[in-house]
């Protein structure tokens, strides 16, 4: 089953991509978008019946040499099945979507087939993506990794007339490259120290490796802190960290149901799974980890800054998604995994249920994409306001404080800033309370401007919006149910009691009361509980199940505790032993709980104020603040300082390498040498223009060849 | 078959010279037949050489298939494949029915040009072969003639000069191993290659001059074959050559001259500087890796800004045959397997991409990147198979060229982290100008007047690519269709290579109480 779900997309790409001149291209297309479906079913029904035991699955053997030796391979644990219901069922969506966005795409020609190649194109991605999840070693997820890297080129390029778009596509690969180049060498780190590159060996040997010094350039270092930051830069490029984040506002150049699966919901979310797949080595790597906080927090306060006074709607929200994936880093970085995913998991949601409103927007506003030309909307597209409307609820965390009652967003943000908290991290925390108060600013400022108050722009587009197709707005409806119960509905095993965490995730669990500082625990889990893994197993989900309600209810409840135990690598996350964040961010204090509830009215009030209330509020500010006004809007000069830093100068230096370095240096030096034979040769040669040079040396040659086949046949055979 | 070795090599060179000696005229039909000579030997030579492929056991790591006989004046015949030089048969006799294929288009001197093809053919597999040093010499010298002449009569404009430069680079880095050679037959009493690997050249260190030699013999030896592989290669800095050779030759000659000729060199470092120079190698080992690092990263920037299709192609090859070098000289399993891997891998991929050109320049006969733009929306079958080399050059997963820069790099890892991080930034650089490329030739929208009534490939062309596009994509899935035949082989140069490495450090302690 697991690998009809990895393989039905592959085989909907090639069926489509080539198929369709023979079978129509509506049948291509709905083949692509059937079996896209049949995955999703699948994967759901893995997700749900999932039982928390590891499995591998080998398909065949991929690259090996000596001791290195990689398969192509699925390891199905909770975290692959997480990932494989968000990729399949967001995919799906967002094929039966593109039958009404693309249906009649402007950028094209009267008679040019570009749907199977878009729909092949989105398929391959999910392929890629589903390749990546499903590894159960580095370099196949490495495989996956520049898979989907590829896709999200084509498909950005997908408007290949447009030179933007092209060079929005270039932008991307490059740029995640960089953040390859780092995580090949970490991949490189690791074959060194445990002479293998699949998990479970990596994994098992992570206690060993921390102990390691690894020698890395210039100095001595401890090895899995090295590695740890090698992987993140991989992690960095794909999730569009700072300093590498450059590529995904640009990334919006593609199609808007593209922008939804690849640029919010998918893709850049590897970065994440990344690092929390490589739970087992973070837990060793704390200055690494540390490093990762700081990343991931800077990252959501810049992006949202950004966000505050973009115009386009699609780059506000990109914006959004970078600073949302700042969230998640922060998470994994305080060693509180689950919560990474949690949010990863809600946030696929709402942020492709956000994208493909507005792409349902653009549709309506016949592919206007400037929030300063709509306005006073919601009466002309209903569905898709109120759609976005739930969206807007979701990632800005509407729910009741202090209980478990809210939209996605509300369950699974506030849980990563108290887990923030919890960790130690002032830095993530306070970063995190303040880009959630922008995030609700520039979430509702989206709202107001697109849907409320006067039509701007265009009269005629105005007048001529008109809500989109059933196609549309079923995957809107789809995921608008997903928006708002999705964190209800899965707090618990994400974030609830250490029990049904650890079951949730297959994690072997022992005993503790109190939070036990110097239990032998090495001794005690391994007796009671991970000696025998599948028993454990067993256990656990019975008690989970009979506690299940009590656990619930209980809530954040001190006292007795189970604890986090069993080795690097069993279940498909790893606590160490003195990590206590979940405990502690359910046991921190109340004013802590609510200051994301409190941002986010403030982020409100204030979007209102502007944008309802006082609506020229904002172009005076504009013009009073204005260096800051044109630093946010520029994007914080980034990509300004990286044409000067690096494009131009890797140019410069090409140019001068070849006309100085290849002209005058080495052929200048060796023309030197060889005392002007070459240009004495072409003379003679100038002079025998005639050709008769060639034919003699032709016939010379050919003569020599003749002799030594002969004497070399007589000679050889006997 | 006994002599499959021999068939294999002679039969294009038979071809040859049956058109030589029997073909007349200059007519179209003339013409017709030279080139159904040419592709029924090329093809009939690799069919054949599938048995070599399929008779090869892989378990045994050493020559298989070997031939001996007595040659003229006292000198030995003698051929043979083992893991390392198999593959390279095979790469040969697959890629020169698609060179003939692509060269359909000929109308200049088409007989002569095809008797060039197959000697060069040929040439190509006797140095794969030869066991014998004077045979090798021979082979690799030889074989620089065919090339010259392919790009001195059938070149472009300002192939009289490419011609020499080619010929004098390489010929004037031969010389140095000839003359070591020599030495070699001094110290060893024989030619035989079988002898020689496991014959220990001395690593004593002397002074020479005021100059003190570390490793003695085997140093001095070692630079004489490095003078003649690292042109062949080419590594950087002797390389300018190569883009030159590139653009004035024709699409056959620059495929056969980045998909074979160019494995030479790393073929060579594999077969003579490694298994018996490993002193020289060590000491020179350093040195070794760093050339290919800087080779990889100065190339490509200057790929980076290059205005002839053709000329950044050729810097990429320089590029990635600096991942081969730097493979070789990590002498581990992982950069041994890695170097074959890229360079057969690189064999497809650069053929490919050449063809690539060729396939325009036979449209519109120019190659500058600005004179195209926007093909895709007449072509797009060429846009796909081009997209696809595309990918594969700058290394993608799935495809061979992954493999192979992914196996150096790992093996470079382990000897030096600098070397390693420095040649990775070529993946990103890779990206850089291969991309541009892609886009500058084939995105955009289609403006150009010459450009509007451009046709796609025809089938001719697109059979000529299927072969090509079959290897890349499943040597990227599985690679162990290479790495089984060539594993136990390489795994036993490495185990040698350190064993003597640790017999001379032995014999040095010695020799120092």
């Amino acid at each position: 089953m697991e690998t009809t779900i990895l393989f039905a997309p592959l085989v909907g790409a090639l069926i489509c991509g080539f198929g369709w001149r023979f079978i129509g291209e509506t049948a291509a297309l709905w083949t692509a978008t059937g079996l896209l479906f049949l995955a999703a079913l699948l994967s759901w029904i893995v997700f749900l019946f999932f039982d928390g035991h590891t499995q591998h699955i080998e398909i065949f053997r991929w690259i090996e040499s000596g001791s290195l030796s990689t398969s192509w391979a699925i390891r199905l644990d909770r975290m692959t099945a997480i990932m494989l219901i968000v990729v399949t069922s967001v995919s799906s969506l967002v094929h039966l979507y593109s039958f009404g966005y693309m249906a009649d795409d402007p950028q094209w020609r009267k008679g040019e087939s570009y749907k199977p190649r878009f729909f092949a194109y989105l398929s391959f991605f999910t392929f890629a993506m589903l390749m990546l999840v499903t590894a159960d070693n580095l370099v196949q997820m490495f495989f996956g990794w520049e898979g989907v890297g590829v896709a999200s080129y084509l498909l950005i390029g997908f408007y290949y007339r447009k030179p933007t778009a092209n060079a929005a596509a270039m932008k991307a690969f490059i740029v995640n490259r960089v953040g390859d180049f780092g995580f090949a060498l970490g991949i490189f780190a690791l074959f060194m120290l445990t002479d293998s590159i699949n998990f479970n060996d990596i994994f098992a040997a992570a206690p060993q490796i921390a102990e390691m010094k690894l020698t890395f350039l210039w100095a001595d270092w401890n090895a899995m802190e090295v590695v740890c930051v090698l992987l993140f830069i991989g992690a960095m490029g794909k999730s569009a960290q700072l300093f590498l984040h450059t590529w995904l506002p640009d990334a919006m150049e593609g199609p808007t149901p593209v922008s939804a699966l690849i640029h919010a919901a998918t893709m850049v979310t590897a970065g994440v799974f990344l690092v929390c797949r490589m739970s087992p080595l973070m837990e060793f790597a704390p200055a690494a980890t540390g490093f990762i906080t700081v990343i991931g927090a800077t990252t959501a306060f810049f992006a949202a800054t950004v966000g505050l006074v973009q115009t386009d709607i699609k780059r506000v929200i990109a914006y959004s998604t970078c600073s949302q994936l700042g969230y998640m880093f922060v998470a994994a970085g305080v060693g509180m995994y689950s919560a990474a995913m949690f949010h990863l998991f809600t946030h696929a949601f709402f942020k492709a249920l956000l994208f493909l409103g507005a792409g349902s927007v653009i549709h309506a506003m016949h592919h206007e994409q400037d929030m300063t030309n709509y306005g006073g909307l919601r009466k002309k597209i209903p569905f898709t306001y109120w759609s976005m409307m739930i969206g807007t609820l979701a990632i800005t965390g509407v729910g009741i404080p202090l209980t478990h009652i809210g939209f996605a967003g509300f369950l699974s943000k506030d849980a990563i800033i108290e887990s923030a908290y919890a960790g130690g991290s002032g830095y993530g925390f306070w970063m995190l309370v303040i880009a959630a108060a922008m995030t609700s600013f520039y979430s509702w400022r989206l709202i107001f401007l697109t849907f409320f108050g006067e039509a701007r722009g265009n009269k005629h587009t105005h007048d001529h919006a008109h809500e989109s197709p059933k196609v549309m707005l079923i995957p809107l409806g789809a995921l608008s149910v997903g928006a708002v119960l999705a964190g209800m509905l899965w707090y618990a095993p994400f974030f609830g009691s250490t029990e049904r965490v650890s079951t949730f995730y297959g994690i072997p669990q022992a005993d503790a009361s109190g939070h036990g500082e110097t239990t032998s625990h090495g001794a005690s889990s391994t007796d009671t509980v991970s000696h025998d893994a599948p028993k454990a197993d067993d256990h656990g989900t019975s008690e989970a199940a009979a506690s299940d309600h009590a656990s619930d209810a209980e809530g954040h409840g001190d006292g007795h505790h189970a604890m986090f135990a069993g080795k690097p690598g069993e279940g498909a996350l790893y606590f160490a032993p003195d990590n206590n964040v979940l405990n502690d961010a359910h046991s921190a204090p109340k004013w802590v709980k609510v200051s994301p509830f409190i941002a986010m009215l403030l982020g409100l009030g204030l979007a209102i104020w502007f944008y309802l209330v006082n609506t020229t509020l904002p172009a005076r500010l504009a013009a009073t603040f204005q260096p800051l006004h044109l630093f946010l809007k520029n994007k914080w000069y980034f990509d300004e300082l990286y044409d000067v830093v690096f494009v131009k100068p890797a140019l410069a230096i090409g140019r001068f390498l070849w006309k100085r370095g290849d002209g005058n240096v080495i052929d200048g030096f060796l023309n030197g040498v060889a005392m002007g034979i070459v240009p004495f040769f072409t003379r003679l040669a100038g002079k025998a223009q005639s050709g008769y040079i060639f034919t003699y040396a032709f016939w010379m040659v050919l003569g020599i060849a003749a002799l030594v086949t002969w004497m070399s046949i007589g000679g050889g055979a006997h | 078959m006994d002599n499959i070795l021999s068939i294999v090599t002679f039969v294009p060179a038979l071809a040859g010279l049956i058109l030589a000696v029997f073909l007349r005229g200059e007519d179209a039909a003339a013409q017709r037949n030279a080139k159904l000579v040419a592709l029924f030997a090329s093809t009939v030579t690799f069919l054949v050489s599938i048995g070599i492929y399929t008779g090869f056991d892989p378990a045994n790591t050493g020559f298989q298939f070997v031939e001996e006989g007595e040659w003229l004046l006292g000198l030995k015949y003698k051929m043979g494949v083992d893991g390392i030089s198999v593959l390279f048969v095979l790469l040969t006799t697959f890629i020169m029915p698609l060179t003939i294929l692509a060269s359909w288009n000929v109308t200049h001197r088409v007989k002569e040009y095809m008797i060039a093809f197959l000697l060069l053919e040929t040439l190509m597999l006797g140095v794969f072969m030869a066991l014998d040093l004077v045979l090798f010499y021979l082979f690799f010298e030889a074989g620089l003639i065919p090339m010259f002449l392919i790009i001195g009569i059938w070149g472009g404009k300002e192939r009289i000069y490419a011609s020499f430069k080619f010929f004098l680079y390489t010929f004037l880095g031969s010389v140095l191993m000839l003359v070591a050679m020599v030495a070699m037959y001094a110290d060893a009493q024989t030619t035989d290659i079988t002898v020689l690997l496991t014959h220990q050249f001395s690593a004593a260190s002397f002074s020479v001059l005021g100059v003190h030699v570390v490793g003695g013999m085997q140093t001095l030896m070692f630079l004489a074959f490095f003078a003649s592989f690292a042109v062949k290669m080419p590594m950087w800095p002797v390389h300018t050559w190569l883009p030159d050779a590139h653009v004035q030759a024709p699409t056959a000659g620059s495929v056969v001259l980045a998909a074979i000729l160019l494995k030479m060199g790393g073929y060579g470092f594999l077969r003579f500087s490694l298994p018996m120079f490993p002193v020289g190698s060590d000491v020179l080992t350093p040195m070794v890796l760093w050339m290919s690092a800087i080779a990889v990263v100065y190339t490509s920037l200057v790929a980076m800004v290059q205005e002839d299709m053709k000329k950044l192609i050729a810097y990429s090859s320089v590029a990635h045959m600096g991942f081969v070098t730097m493979g070789i000289f990590a002498a581990n399993q992982q950069g041994v397997d890695g170097a074959i891997f890229q360079m057969l891998s690189h064999g497809f991929i650069s053929a490919a991409l050449f063809l690539c050109v060729g396939v325009i320049y036979d449209r519109m006969h120019t190659r500058e990147i600005d004179a195209y733009g926007g093909l895709v929306s007449r072509m797009p079958a060429y846009a796909l198979v081009f997209m696809l080399f595309t990918m594969a050059n700058v290394g993608l997963p799935g495809t061979s060229g992954f493999v192979g820069e992914f196996l150096t790099l790992m093996g470079t890892f382990q000897k030096n982290t600098w070397v390693a991080a420095v040649a990775a930034t070529g993946v990103i650089f890779s990206a850089g100008y291969a991309l541009w490329l892609y886009r500058r030739v084939v995105f955009g929208d289609l403006i150009r007047e010459s450009l509007k009534s451009i046709t796609d490939m025809d089938s001719r062309e697109r059979l000529v690519f299927a072969p090509l596009i079959v290897m890349t994509i499943l040597l990227g899935v599985y690679p162990s269709l290479v790495t089984d035949i060539i594993g136990p082989s390489t795994a036993a140069l490495v185990s040698n290579f350190d064993s003597a490495l640790a017999a001379a450090d032995t014999a040095t302690q010695v020799a120092s109480h």
